[in-house]
């Protein structure tokens, strides 16, 4: 017996330990719970877990905690210590204990409480613990109380559960928001009369920028409102870039809702190439053929072109075929089979196979899909073919499945490898599967049917009684397509009736020599003989097809076997089951001839012997696909609850716009992207807001992930930042660019290489997601960098970002406008934003923004205001004002903001020039940075260094830019002359030396990193 | 989603059951142990079983079925690759998933179960968030908490789930910094009668223990990536990367976790480091049968085969067999008809072979079947595809770790036919 681990810890030894027998003792012990899984649960022992309960000790309440959870889980009724715990744990503040393994015990009981033994009114003793769990700063306990609360089905509760969620929707953590989502289907299947409500709810949540949330709240839509598709719309986008970094499971769902959006939202892909005439539609039937046609011949009118939207969510899920997770992998491959243009469905056939080597369970629903996808596609998984080879150990569902796929993978140029391979099973176990593999190649494929036939018929004299009988069943098929040709397989089938005792075998010999009596006028007679003899033995379907066989050979043959056929019906008559009676009475008033008979008679002959179709052997996967693949439903060949059907495609595509966003929004949807992929772990820890409206397109983009990483990362990021930057415009004016493009490539690293593919497609996710570019976006600009005006900490909740849009502020042409973004992060609302006591240097001036009055919470809002900085980097310095607090801020501006662009020609530039000597000239030598010795590169980082406009140059060694001050209106020149080697000279002309000094060590810094 | 659990061992009790949207009864599971009595194999319960009312997923591993019961439609995948997930964290935690190690530890189960699924949908799969939330036990922790009677009460709440990088928690700190990869290559392959390959493939993983202080970001580069052209990366490694420059580049979890797998496809030659004679044949008419088997290496690059295995599913008619080996002891059991032999190391000088008769039922005919042969080996020191790894660096920390890179070749499911 071992030692009661808690003797020690007991508060007296007369309350607890020494009250107890030495057995309960030893039952108590914590890892003794197998040994003592049959020992009687005294109400004794529940009186000293009652007191661990009750004591002041945490950790012997969490011991407590934990043995009734083992008592459960052996199955013990624990339901008596119920209010001890409610009381004690529940009342008791549950954040005090701080081991999660604590709450879980707790949220398991309770849970099982809750669904075992629906105790839902006990469990609202505890309400009030939760109520105040979900105030915790603790994420966790947040989340936790969540989760429990939202598992009473009570419905009076239904007002605080619905308080919670919202609460909860719109919390710090994303972790509780997740939590917040997993509880909105609980609440909706207590009461869904709250669906209205939850809607708003997942509305709000799917415009959540977490990857964290997404998965959840998209399980949510599914189970709440799947019907409304509009939620999706503006989250399309998003969701698609989200995707990559969504957790695997979220992964899924997300995809699956996706296929079906996309099914309703954009047009079919394959429609211009039915028109052509695509040789893999050969199985697809008259009427979908004649539907497509039609529409193709619409689409003729219109070519097809491919919503941006549609690729979009190609391109960002196929890398998605690399997951870990089967789930993820079948769940793009449906996607690509139901929604990719042919050409580009093969992609998937490679992460299938991989699958292949997966558990078995993996490999059973792979198969199954791919089973019926070799049906539509078969070209796909050819190359593959030798990866679905049976192997000895398979377990018998995946060699069926096996034979199933290389049978619809069989054509002309592989069916001999095919037909050894097949070869090989027969000899192994399970071969009865094999023969009718065999039997639908040689339906399929005309040539070989002659091989196929001789195959099976020596599987004929195989020693296993399963296998002839199936093979008779299929020669019997493939003999009805053309039987003149093989009357001596008939023959030698006729012989085997003496040994196969198989039902159904015998039934399709004796059917196969009736229907062929005249290829084997000699022999059919004979077997009828013989069957009469043991007509009374055999099984019914066997009596019937002797009835049969009987009524065809009178017809044809009448002198011969008169006498048989009368003793055969006239066993028939006798017989017990009603079927065969029926029968033989029918078939007799239909050919012997009596005064009586009527008009029928004279056709019996036409009746019985007319021509057959031949029967198609075809797979048991054709026309599955309706269903959505992965499905449970296509897996059962079945509807399964809750099945949603895959939709047809519209014929006219419904606006894309719908899908539009504010440019703000995508932008920062594009902030979240990639923390995985840019490598950047800071990513997560929120993207910077920018007012994109504002800014040119693929500048807004790059600024944002250039301000992301440079706010997170501290050292080194800056030059990833105008690298970004650079490359992104790069891709904007590519078509020009390209010649120096591949110049540029021959001396850049591995490295760069890389952050330039990120940054491209980075671009081509903003150029997807942003409306076409507003006229008033005009060129010279680059990239926006935000800063920081106020800490979400300092400011008690309230962040406010700014950044110089370089648009022209309209009140006072003076002033340098700055773009400022207020979000509120607490959970209550912000009210009377406004400023106050300008602290400014002489001659400087503000113009403040208008007072905003409301900031909800968890909102954004944007205002402008404008500073005549005077040409002087001085700081800006002001009060931010709440109805409640005040906070000291201070703007100050980088030299570069301080100037508008002008337009200058090369000859007025050479001009100015000119006039601009001697003092006001500053000229440093450099080396630039490796990453910007190309013009283009040069020409980004200059404007994103300074707001100045670029200036036509005869020279491809120079590149010369202007502006004004905004003040005074100075001219500033700046000129960037390119040596070899990355040597450069810059030089800069202003009226304003400070200016001027200043510009020259912002644009070397650019340039040098 | 998932709406309960139940465990069923190989006998056919329900051990452990756990529900998440309300009970269902245990009767749901008899339509399981129909399928379970109708096939011949443990493995041969359709992993998809559909009853009036629900519809049971079941996956198999270690002896224990595994059934989740479902309610309505949900992509079958979903949750098998989930309860393979369950799986694979039950034997991270107890280092076995065997029913008295579930039994043993049935409270950290239920904690599992519990943190794994909220209202039937997955929540924290990630074993090392999961490590975070709920220790696993350890001898030593029960041992300190008998004496002390303390439970570990005090250490403060994790914070895993919001951290930046999700697969990693933080604040990790190692005295020894140190970094191993595991590079083992499976051969499967299928060889005819005549010794001809008719499949060949490799089936690799780069199993990776990190114990690396703080947030360093690995990257792992490769002398001939392009071998790699079908993988499949943990969630850690950055595609795009990967695409661009086939190299590596990762945060990677704490502890034992697999980098990326991947498959050489029967596209390329591979190379199949050992071959057979076998010469097995049955006499009509006599009830004895010649069994001849020799094995060799070949294009093993000098490495030597170690650990081999060879196993053999005889026909049914086979009574019993009495051979002789030329190293390793052989078994066979007359009741499932499997023949094993344990050959250890192949000596290239003196190849083993197993000779010998086997005796057929008396007036059997003889069987039709061919016994076909499976072969487990290992090769040490050499990836059989080829793969090297060129190099692997580490930014964000300054400490100087310890690398190592080990190669292994396996035979995975490697199979000759006679």
């Amino acid at each position: 017996p071992s030692i009661h681990p808690f003797s020690s810890a007991y508060p007296g030894p007369g309350r607890g330990g020494s009250s107890l027998s030495k057995d309960a003792q030893t039952s108590l012990s914590p890892d003794t719970s197998s040994s003592s899984s049959g020992g009687i649960f005294s109400s004794l022992r529940h009186d000293d877990l009652k007191e661990m309960l009750d004591s002041n000790k945490d950790s012997l309440k969490l011991e407590a905690m934990k043995r009734i959870v083992a008592m459960i889980a052996r199955g013990k009724n624990a339901s008596d210590l119920f209010p001890a715990v409610v009381k004690n744990v529940a009342c008791k503040n549950i954040e005090v204990c701080n081991e999660y393994s604590f709450i879980l015990c707790f949220l398991f009981y309770l849970l099982h409480f809750i669904i075992y033994f629906e105790q839902q009114d006990l469990a609202l003793l505890s309400i009030s613990t939760f109520q105040r769990g979900l105030k915790d700063p603790n994420q966790l306990i947040r989340a936790s109380a969540l989760r429990v609360l939202s598992s009473i089905r009570v419905t009076i509760i239904v007002p605080i559960m619905m308080l919670a969620i919202k609460e909860a929707a719109s919390d710090m953590s994303p972790y509780v928001r997740k939590t917040a989502a997993h509880a909105i289907p609980k609440l909706y299947s207590l009461d869904p009369e709250q669906k209205d409500q939850l809607i708003e709810v997942i509305e709000k949540l799917l415009a959540d920028k977490t990857t964290l949330v997404a998965g959840s709240v998209v399980m949510a839509f599914e189970e709440v409102c799947l019907e409304r598709i509009d939620l999706i719309h503006k989250n399309y986008r998003k969701l698609c870039n989200l995707l990559i970094d969504v957790e695997e499971w979220g992964q899924v769902v997300i995809i699956n809702m996706l296929t079906r959006y996309a099914r309703t939202q954009f047009l079919n892909p394959n429609i211009n190439k039915t028109f052509y005439g695509s040789d893999e539609d050969e199985d697809e039937d008259e009427e979908e053929k004649e539907k497509k046609a039609e529409v193709a011949a619409m689409a003729k009118r219109k070519p097809y072109v491919m919503d941006p939207d549609h690729r979009l969510l190609l391109r960002n899920t196929k890398p998605l075929l690399q997951s870990r997770n089967a789930a993820v992998v079948m769940a793009v491959a449906q996607l690509y089979f139901h929604l990719a243009p042919k050409a580009e469905v093969g992609v998937i056939a490679k992460a299938l196979v991989r699958l292949l080597r997966s558990h078995s369970e993996v490999q059973y629903v792979v198969l199954q899909n791919v089973a019926t996808m070799t049906i539509k596609r078969r070209g796909m998984f050819e190359p593959y073919l030798k990866s679905f080879y049976i192997r000895s150990t398979d377990p018998t569902q995946i060699k069926v499945l096996k034979l199933e796929v290389l049978t619809n993978l069989a054509n002309e140029t592989n069916i001999s490898t095919i037909l050894r391979e097949f070869q090989t099973y027969i000899k192994s176990m399970d071969k009865d599967f094999v023969a009718q593999a065999i039997g639908r190649c040689a339906t399929n494929i005309g040539e070989v049917r002659d091989t196929c036939l001789n195959g099976l018929v020596q599987l004929l004299s195989n020693r296993d009684e399963l296998v002839v009988a199936e093979s008779v069943v299929v020669i019997k098929k493939l003999l009805q397509m053309q039987p003149e040709k093989h009357s001596d397989i008939i023959k030698h089938m006729a012989k085997l009736t003496d040994n196969i005792q198989v039902p159904m075998a015998r039934a399709s010999i004796l059917w196969l020599i009736g229907e062929y009596c005249e290829h084997v006028p000699k022999i059919a007679p004979d077997v009828l003989r013989k069957m009469a003899k043991s007509f009374t033995n055999e099984e019914d379907i066997v009596k019937l097809q002797i009835i049969n066989l009987a009524a065809k050979l009178y017809l044809t043959n009448s002198k011969q076997t008169k006498l048989l056929t009368q003793y055969v019906l006239n066993l028939a008559k006798y017989d017990q089951n009603y079927d065969i009676r029926d029968r033989a009475r029918f078939i007799r008033q239909l050919i012997v001839p009596t005064e009586k008979s009527g008009a029928l008679s004279k056709y019996a002959k036409k009746l019985f012997l007319a021509l057959k179709p031949a029967p198609v052997l075809e797979s048991t996967f054709k026309d599955r696909d309706h269903f959505q693949l992965g499905s449970l439903s296509h897996l059962l060949n079945a509807k399964a609850g809750g099945y949603q059907e895959l939709p047809d495609w519209p014929e006219a595509a419904p606006d894309p716009s719908v899908r539009n966003v504010e440019v703000k929004e995508s932008v920062r949807a594009v902030g979240t992207v990639t923390y995985r992929d840019t490598g950047a772990p800071w990513a997560l820890q929120g993207p910077q807001k920018l007012e994109g409206s504002s800014c040119p397109r693929s500048d807004s983009a790059s600024g944002s992930e250039g301000s992301s990483s440079s706010e997170g990362s501290g050292s080194g990021s800056r030059s990833e930042e105008t690298e970004e930057g650079s490359e992104s415009e790069e891709k904007e004016e590519d078509k020009e660019e390209k010649d120096k493009k591949k110049k540029k490539k021959e001396f850049k690293k591995p490295v760069q290489e890389s952050e330039r593919w990120q940054t491209l497609l980075f671009v081509k996710l903003v150029n997807n997601a942003l409306p076409p570019p507003s006229p008033q976006t005009i060129a010279p600009s680059s990239a926006l960098k935000t800063y920081e005006l106020l800490h979400r900490i300092t400011g008690e909740g309230l962040s406010v970002e700014y950044c110089f849009s370089r648009q022209p502020f309209s009140p006072d042409a003076n002033m340098v406008a700055v773009q400022m973004e207020f979000t509120n992060n607490t959970t209550s609302d912000t009210k009377n934003l406004h400023m106050e006591e300008v602290k400014l240097q002489s001659g400087m001036r503000v113009k403040e923004f208008p007072e905003i009055e409301l900031l909800p919470a968890g909102e954004t809002a944007t205002a402008v205001m404008g500073i005549d900085f005077c040409d002087s980097t001085q700081a800006a310095n002001f009060q931010l004002c709440t109805n409640t607090r005040k906070f000291f801020v201070s703007i100050q501006p980088p030299v570069g903001e301080l100037m508008r662009p002008v337009f200058l020609t090369e000859n007025e530039f050479k001009k100015e020039q000119g006039q601009l000597m001697g003092m006001n000239e500053i000229t440093e030598k450099l080396t630039l940075g490796v990453k910007c010795r190309n013009e283009h590169a040069i020409v980004q980082r200059v404007t994103a260094a300074a707001n100045l406009s670029r200036v036509p140059c005869g020279s491809d060694k120079e590149c010369r830019f202007a502006g004004r001050t905004v003040t005074s209106g100075s001219l500033v020149l700046v000129t960037v002359a390119t040596r070899d080697e990355g040597a450069a000279q810059l030089m800069v002309n202003c009226e304003k030396m400070v200016i001027g000094t200043m510009l020259v060590k912002d644009i070397l810094l650019a340039l040098t990193q | 989603m998932i709406h309960s659990l139940f465990l069923v061992n190989a006998s056919g009790d329900i051990f452990l059951e756990k529900h998440w949207k309300s009970v269902v009864s245990r009767s749901v599971c008899d339509y399981f142990f129909e399928a379970q009595e109708r096939a011949t194999e443990p493995e041969n319960v359709p992993p998809v079983i559909s009853t009036p009312h629900h519809y049971l997923i079941s996956v198999l591993r270690h002896r224990i079925y595994f059934v989740a019961v479902i309610q309505s439609e949900v992509p079958p995948l979903f949750v098998i690759e989930f309860l393979h997930r369950v799986v694979d964290t039950f034997q991270d935690y107890f280092g076995v998933c065997t029913e008295a190690a579930i039994k043993d530890n049935v409270v950290v189960v239920y904690e599992l179960l519990e943190e794994m699924l909220d209202n039937g949908f997955p929540l924290a799969t990630e074993s090392n968030i999961l490590k975070e939330l709920i220790k696993p036990p350890t001898i030593l922790r029960t041992m300190v908490n008998t004496i002390t009677g303390s439970t570990n009460v005090g250490e403060q709440l994790p914070t895993g789930q919001l951290s930046v990088v999700p697969w990693r928690r933080t604040g990790v700190k190692y005295t020894n910094n140190e970094a191993y990869f595991d590079v083992v290559e499976e051969i499967d392959a299928i060889i005819d009668k005549s010794g001809s390959t008719i499949t060949a493939e490799i089936q690799g993983v780069i199993d990776a223990c990190v114990k690396l202080t703080g947030m360093p970001d690995l990257t792992l580069s490769f002398m001939n990536p392009r071998l790699l052209d079908d993988v499949s990366f943990h969630p850690c490694v950055r595609f795009k990367r990967w695409e661009a420059e086939r190299i590596l580049s990762f945060i990677p979890p704490d502890g034992n976790f697999r980098l990326l797998s991947y498959h050489v496809s029967s596209q390329n030659l591979v190379a199949i480091p050992v071959y057979v004679k076998h010469n097995i044949t049955f006499r009509e008419g006599s009830s004895q049968g010649r069994f001849d088997l020799t094995l060799g290496p070949k294009q093993t690059m000098g490495k030597a085969v170690e650990s081999v295995l060879v196993s053999s599913q005889l026909p049914r008619g086979v009574l019993n067999a009495s051979l002789n080996p030329s190293q390793g002891t052989y078994t066979f059991d007359p009741v499932t008809k499997l023949l094993t032999w344990d050959v250890g190391k192949i000596n290239p000088q003196k190849l083993p072979s197993l000779k010998g008769t086997m005796s057929l039922q008396a007036g059997a005919s003889k069987p039709d079947e061919n016994p076909t042969i499976n072969i487990q080996f290992k090769i040490q020191q050499m990836a059989i595809s080829g793969l090297k790894v060129n190099r692997l660096d580490m930014y964000g920390e300054k400490y100087k770790p310890f690398k190592g890179i080990k190669y292994m070749t396996k035979a995975g499911k490697f199979q000759v036919r006679t």
